[in-house]
């Protein structure tokens, strides 16, 4: 399936990321990682800052609402994959970024913008073995 | 009171970037890493606005003596590339790849209101418990072992 070429939202979305990351740590001083900030709030962490935590995980799930409230639409995504491909594919990323200490945002971003070797190391890994799979899931799988 | 406002704000417009950016859509994450296919390299525009602002805020916030509602700056200490980090980033990217969910982009896709994103997130917190079941018991057997 094509995808339009988007740099101008693309490049305006990110924007919009560093903004927020950059004043998560102004204000609360936090790395603004999903799978760190969403891991804290689980039962076998119990960490006692839950309440920020939460705070943040229900403004990245009201946000698709509030565009919605201001724009009249939803807006749309396409999952071009299995529900097979979604449970190993989520069972798989919540076993990877525990083990790695982190994801796109955490390390992809919060942690390479402040130039921090494991963050590095880790995004040059994951985008390396990302394109891997998908590559061996289209064109050698599937082709 | 402020701290779970502002947070709310906070993860409200890094959500809203990750819906404008298409981060939550996994037909355009996965075209993105389809380089021998149909590529579409708009993800790179994302990292590249993304990196840069938080580059230039960090700087500007580390100039504070400490963050507005808080008495420090929370930052990652550790400086050794193991092989525990490499190897779960590589895992990480195999389900990214399967799947073109990564956990920033899966969980404002889940305010959409689709099964797609629900299945992905229960998958993925079992994930998370099985790492921490594992270590949780290994610590423990460490500690079994050594007394």
């Amino acid at each position: 399936m094509e995808t339009d070429f988007t740099p101008i939202a693309a490049l305006a979305g990110g924007a919009l990321i560093g903004l927020a990351s950059a004043v998560l740590m102004a204000v609360h001083g936090r790395i603004a990682g999903v799978t760190g900030i969403l891991g804290g709030l689980l039962p076998t962490m119990r960490e006692r800052d839950w309440g920020w935590r939460a705070a943040f995980i229900l403004g990245l799930i009201a946000a698709p609402v509030a565009m919605a409230l201001v724009t009249g639409e939803m807006p749309q995504i396409g999952v071009p994959v299995s529900t097979a491909a979604l449970v190993i594919g989520g069972f798989i990323v919540g076993v990877g970024v525990t083990l790695g200490s982190g994801c796109t945002s955490g390390h992809g971003v919060c942690g390479m913008s402040r130039l921090s070797g494991r963050s590095i190391a880790a995004t040059l890994t994951f985008m390396a073995t990302t394109a891997l799979t998908v590559f061996v899931v289209r064109h050698v799988v599937g082709g | 009171m402020a701290r779970i406002l502002t947070a709310f704000v906070i993860g409200l417009v890094f959500g809203t970037g990750i819906m404008v950016s298409g981060m939550a859509n996994p037909a355009k994450v996965l075209n993105f890493f389809d380089f021998a296919g149909t590529w579409d390299p708009s993800l790179a525009f994302v990292m590249g606005g993304a990196l840069v602002v938080t580059a230039i805020g960090y700087r500007l916030a580390f100039r504070m003596p400490h963050p507005l509602l808080s008495n420090r700056f929370a930052i990652p200490t550790r400086k050794d590339i193991d092989v525990r980090l490499l190897s779960g980033a590589g895992i990480f990217g195999i389900g990214w790849g399967l799947s073109g969910f990564c956990p920033g982009g899966l969980v404002p896709a889940l305010g959409l209101g689709r099964s797609e994103p629900a299945v992905f997130f229960v998958a993925l917190i079992a994930g998370i418990l099985a790492v921490r079941v594992a270590d949780m018991l290994r610590s423990r057997q460490r500690l079994a072992a050594s007394s």
